[in-house]
């Protein structure tokens, strides 16, 4: 790396010398001079770009700024915005250059990235959190500026309803018509408040979100202001996350430091504060009226919906919350312009959306892609699919309020109508890969078992009913299924979803059924044959020496209620009354003797 | 009162003092417990007392907060906590073993606290850490990847630097005496 800050690309090509490109170049070295800035700056000459009707061209990093039509007496505006005041002259800029187009130029190359496409996610990885000019360099805060200068609050709110922006939570409401409803309360006093409390497991797109780019949460959160008219925000993130609460403290007091936070913003006579309240463990803190009650300091029970947050939201007034990444899609629709942003998608989802991958896919991590990208694509494209040579059996989505499809549903163009139509949810993106190796049975235990735990006890059928599932599935689980399990289960299950008051309970039940209705099999071999395929359930599994034993003793050794008898160098056998299915001679075994059947 | 007890007073003093200046007090009420387990590891009664005379808010209201959090220690825990994620992408990657191992190496149950009072076992919802799955957080430190025997090796890290500090800190008294 070079100790110059800036490093300065002019097109050189033939079409640029056309128009003037080395008489802007003599022009902008003397405005250097001027400026003496000649020691910050490093400066390159290009072959031709090929973007040559927009000659002559200059390409300014950190950050891929492309300026383009350049004019002589453009030299000095960039000079003094752009390298002395860290303010890329957006005017200059070429358009086509949209804000997630820097993400690809950088780490397009890996076939990770370069099947993505990052908007929200646009400067994670690519700029230091920590460090507001990096951010500024990405032309943050520019839509801030853009708005207040330039677009009254309606402006605003018609951008963000044009852009087809839906709630990235989970439940998909259209963003722009939240930000109306809020608007049009004629009450002085009015919250916004960002919803990081990341309670799905096995998700953590807000997590990396925030910690990589916090700025542009806080920059979605004052337009929201702004449009909105109010003056104070508030973000709700989860305790279990020191080092994003770390960043968003740090990137708070930068901002207000800079003027895009606290009284009277870039000078205008809008001012709103953010501040930030710390969650306790509660998942059910997530839904919109638990986490109101929350920063109420007070235990997070959702309350019956009219009237919505919009109306009367945090201490009765009217408030605007929206998950993380709804926040950081903001700005690139401001900037990058509503038309824009709804090309990408499908018909009634538009942009991209960040998915947690994760369990048993070969690439982890986080993923985002335009809305209508299909599972395959997702798990075997960019997951590059499952590892150790094992085979699908399906994918999770929307956590405990989601579901698991399987192979068929594989090419399902992933937006929140046809998820729900395939039998699961968008949710917030969470997507977990299954392998043979799990149990269906104890996948549905396992979520069930978590809202069982996190429900808030208020409504008697989430309360009571989780729990009668949860008893039902560990007997099944534990080879004490009776026949009629699965009807009740499903009357349960339906019961469940129609009876709870909010989202938790409503959804709580769509674990099991939807593997009821995918993996109905396993259910039943559980039931009466009292089998599990995956032999994950160790109820129903007995370990057998096979023949290829060959006697070394090493089972014996281990198993720690001597359930293994032979003599050495004979094949060895395992009692099955004796044996209490702990799996030690199982991993013990050096030439995969032992079978689980 | 010891001395060390009135400091971690006055600093939770002075942290309710910022809240008593707000227009709604009991909006703080969450950050104040954070606060007052980050001074004294748990959610002492007294405390709570505290909180809810300065703040006036009823006692009852605070328990029932402090109760409907799973972040709330209202025991004494052990000076390392062992928090085995429980999401998804840990329960799909076997975090069920590591639990078992922990319990099996620390000899206690979840929510439990060593005799020597150095690890707290507990359960984690998601930590967000499902890329490097199945993971476990001590202290704010996470470890990812885990099988049994790196977990135990990890274990006995702790336990090795606690030894050698009471050891040097041992040394020191002895050195300190005439």
């Amino acid at each position: 790396m070079s100790d110059k800050q800036y490093k300065l690309t002019f097109c050189d090509g033939s079409g640029c010398l056309k128009n003037q490109a080395r008489e802007f170049r003599r022009v902008f070295e003397e405005e250097l001079q001027r400026q003496q800035l000649q020691q910050n700056v490093q400066m390159h000459l290009s072959g031709c770009l090929g973007m040559c009707g927009k000659g002559p061209i200059l390409i300014v990093n950190p950050g891929y700024i492309m300026y383009g039509h350049l004019r002589l007496e453009d030299a000095s505006e960039i000079v003094r915005e752009h390298l002395v005041n860290g303010r890329p002259v957006s005017r200059l800029i070429i358009q086509e250059d949209h804000l997630y187009n820097r993400f690809f130029r950088i780490f397009g190359d890996s076939e990770f990235f370069g099947r993505q496409m990052r908007i929200a996610l646009r400067n994670c990885g690519v700029i230091d959190p920590e460090k507001i000019d990096d951010y500024l360099a990405m032309r943050g805060y520019e839509a801030l500026a853009k708005v207040l200068t330039e677009m009254t609050p309606q402006q605003v709110i018609e951008e963000v309803k044009k852009s087809g922006l839906r709630g990235r939570g989970g439940a998909g409401f259209p963003t722009g018509l939240k930000w109306e409803y809020t608007a049009k309360q004629s009450d002085p006093e009015k919250y916004v408040i960002c919803n990081a409390d990341e309670g799905d497991p096995g998700a953590f797109m807000d997590r990396s979100a925030i910690e990589g780019d916090p700025h542009t949460v806080l920059e979605g959160m004052i337009i929201g202001g702004y449009a909105i008219g109010s003056r104070q925000g508030i973000i709700y993130i989860r305790a279990e996350y020191p080092l994003a609460v770390q960043r968003l403290k740090k990137a708070i007091e930068d901002a207000r430091r800079e003027g895009f936070l606290g009284e009277r913003i870039l000078g205008t006579d809008f001012s709103f504060d953010i501040r930030i309240c710390l969650g306790a463990g509660a998942f059910v803190c997530g839904e919109e009226t638990a986490l109101i009650y929350s920063i109420e300091g007070a235990r997070g029970m959702p309350r019956p919906r009219p009237p919505y947050p919009s109306v009367s939201g945090l201490f009765g007034k009217p408030t605007l919350i929206n998950n993380v990444e709804t926040w950081a899609n903001i700005p690139v629709i401001i900037i990058d312009g509503a038309d824009w942003f709804s090309r990408i998608g499908t018909a009634t989802s538009k942009g991209t959306k960040v998915f947690a991958l994760a369990g048993k896919v070969r690439n982890t991590g986080l993923v985002e892609t335009p809305m209508g990208t299909t599972l395959r694509d997702i798990v075997f494209g960019i997951g590059g699919g499952i590892p150790n040579g094992k085979k699908f059996k399906a994918v999770q989505t929307g956590g405990p309020s989601g579901g698991c499809l399987p192979e068929q549903y594989l090419d399902t163009q992933i937006d929140y109508e046809s998820l729900a139509k395939a039998g699961s949810i968008m949710g917030s993106g969470g997507m977990i890969v299954i392998d043979e190796d799990s149990c269906m049975v104890r996948m549905a235990r396992f979520f069930v078992e978590f809202t069982q735990d996190e429900s808030c006890g208020k409504c008697t059928p989430c309360r009571e009913g989780t729990k009668r599932m949860l008893e039902i599935l560990t007997r099944i689980t534990r080879g004490q299924g009776r026949p009629g399990d699965i009807e009740k289960l499903e009357r349960l299950g339906t019961m469940i979803q129609k009876a709870s008051l909010c989202g938790l309970g409503q959804s709580a039940p769509n674990p099991v059924l939807s593997t009821l209705r995918n993996f109905r099999e396993e259910y039943e071999e559980h039931i009466h044959q009292k089998k599990c395929r995956s032999h994950e359930c160790t109820a129903l599994l007995t370990y057998v020496v096979q023949d290829n034993c060959v006697g070394c003793g090493a089972c014996k050794r281990v198993c720690p209620v001597n359930a293994v008898s032979g003599n050495r160098k004979e094949k060895h056998t395992i009692d099955p009354k004796l044996c209490i299915k702990c799996g030690q001679c199982y991993d013990a075994c050096k030439f995969n003797a032992i079978a689980k059947v | 009162m010891t001395q060390v007890q009135t400091e971690k007073l006055q600093t939770l003093r002075e942290a309710m003092q910022a809240a008593r200046n707000d227009a709604h007090p009991e909006s703080y009420l969450i950050g104040i417990l954070h606060k007052v387990q980050e001074i004294f590891g748990y959610l002492p009664r007294e405390m709570m007392d505290e909180v809810a005379q300065t703040l006036e808010i009823p006692t009852a209201h605070i328990w029932g907060v402090a109760t409907f959090y799973h972040y709330f220690n209202l025991e004494p825990i052990g000076r390392y906590v062992v928090s085995v994620c429980m999401g998804t992408a840990c329960y799909v990657k076997g975090a069920a073993g590591v639990l078992e191992t922990l319990k099996k190496e620390l000899g206690v149950e979840v929510g439990k606290t060593t005799s020597d009072g150095l690890f707290t076992l507990q359960e984690a919802r998601c930590l967000g850490a499902c890329g490097i799955a199945p993971v476990m957080m001590i202290g704010e430190k996470i470890y990812g990847q885990l099988d049994s025997k790196k977990t135990i090796d990890i274990i006995n890290q702790y336990r090795k630097a606690a030894a050698e500090e009471k050891s040097a800190v041992g040394a020191e008294a002895r050195r300190g005496k005439p």
